[in-house]
């Protein structure tokens, strides 16, 4: 962009940017209700028999695609207007002193609506705790960061409904909370690394951000650019795995694996989740197609609670502050977590 | 001669906010000093929670993504 130019959308009028995002949610609605003619007029276009193993997969593959990149860019530029009003700062200081229990809450709930990247969970973790944040309570916002983000959410609302993003919501706060409260009770500060646990700072008295409506769509713009821009490649990624299974892969035998009945699926889709990284985008439409299958839900869920909240690139991260041992309790508890939702879900929904 | 240190690990963001700083400072005429912090105890003794940081002669003015050209205009010039 030319300084010109930085200039001009400098003094644009506010009544533009709202204009601008009226129109472009007009259009967006407009455009999503024609993706169910679009794909079946697309897939027409390929040489392949209506009802073959083919024609299924391509079908669910030109209807899917648009549609989550659709829905992904809509919810990110929301929780990015929502994310403008939360600062890790703020939060701490929401949190600083608080007591468990209801600490615990409010960091799972602040999780959600925090603006937080990977990159910056060191300093985020070292500055809750040396500014007097317990450390059960920063275990909880760091529990539910990561995995209750807006990509979980607006992916299993687009893709399953509202009922299974809601319990997906629900049944990860209680994982961050029950962990989080678990953790602090323990009484691990001991098993800091000793930089972290001698480490008093206070926090900064920062300037109030004087944040403008037009500042507030630009960083719903921002954060649609920055995350659409890194997770579509794993979206299309995931929903070609997704096609796949949609097409091939027999209901028998998945119903056989990670059907209801068989009781040992559930610890075996967290432990395989564990070691396996990828993005809520990427698993998602697997997790999708799995279902349609016929898989369980709770065992599904299980599954990619595990893949998101628990990655390993994460804990290497996390060893510079936590012992390795605190790192194994870490891990146990919120494993263990998930292992709950999984059963429990599996039960009550049978 | 103003005393501008960069908060934050060594990521994308940090490293950009590094080069708006110069740029801003340039523009505006202003002599600066730009130091990166990359301690993490050292980032954490400024009380701030998210990276990047930006501290102006001791004083910490901006915590967490990249700031806002209006904004380090001002900063500098205060």
């Amino acid at each position: 962009m030319t300084s010109a130019l930085r200039g001009a959308s400098r003094h644009r009028p506010t009544w533009i940017w709202c204009l601008g995002v009226a129109a472009f949610v007009v259009i967006w609605f407009a455009v999503y209700g024609q993706l169910a003619p679009f794909s079946e007029g697309a897939v027409g276009l390929f040489p392949l028999a209506k009802g073959s193993h083919a024609y299924e997969a391509v079908k669910f593959f030109l209807y899917d695609t648009p549609k989550v990149l659709m829905l992904l860019t809509l919810v990110v530029f929301g929780m990015g207007v929502i994310r403008s009003f939360f600062s890790p700062e703020r939060t701490r200081a929401l949190l600083a002193g608080r007591a468990e229990g209801v600490g615990n809450i409010a960091a799972a709930v602040l999780g959600i609506f925090t603006p937080f990247c990977s990159c910056s969970a060191v300093p985020l973790f070292v500055g809750f705790v040396s500014a007097g944040v317990p450390l059960g309570v920063t275990f909880s916002f760091l529990i539910a960061a990561p995995m209750i983000n807006e990509v979980a959410l607006g992916l299993l609302f687009a893709l399953l409904g509202w009922k299974v993003a809601l319990t997906y919501l629900a049944f990860g706060l209680g994982v961050a909370i029950v962990s989080g409260w678990i953790i602090g009770r323990l009484k691990l500060e001991g098993w800091l690394e000793d930089w972290v646990r001698n480490l008093r700072a206070g926090q900064a008295d920062l300037p109030a951000n004087r944040l403008t409506a037009v500042d507030r769509i630009k960083a719903g713009i921002e954060a649609v650019k920055e995350i659409v821009g890194k997770v579509w490649l794993w979206i299309i990624a995931g929903i070609a795995a997704g096609a796949f299974i949609h097409g091939y892969v027999p209901s028998e035998l998945l119903v056989s694996i990670m059907g209801r009945d068989t009781w040992w699926s559930v610890p075996a889709a967290v432990l395989i989740g564990i070691p396996m990284y990828s993005n809520a985008a990427g698993i998602i439409p697997v997790v999708e197609a799995l279902l349609g299958k016929g898989a369980a839900l709770g065992t599904v869920l299980a599954f990619m609670m595990s893949v998101i909240a628990l990655s390993v690139p994460e804990m290497v991260i996390l060893r510079k502050v936590l012992t390795l041992k605190l790192i194994a309790v870490f891990v146990a508890v919120v494993a263990s977590g998930i292992l709950a939702v999984g059963f429990l879900f599996n039960f009550v929904f049978a | 001669m103003k005393t501008v240190k960069v908060l934050g690990p060594g990521c994308k963001r940090c490293e950009a906010t590094v080069q708006m700083v110069r740029d801003e400072a340039a523009r505006l005429g202003i002599d600066v000093n730009v130091e990166k912090v990359t301690d993490y105890a050292a980032i954490a003794g400024y009380g701030i929670a998210s990276t990047p940081g930006i501290v102006i002669d001791g004083k910490v003015v901006h915590a967490g993504g990249l700031p806002k050209e209006e904004d380090l205009a001002v900063w500098l010039n205060a």
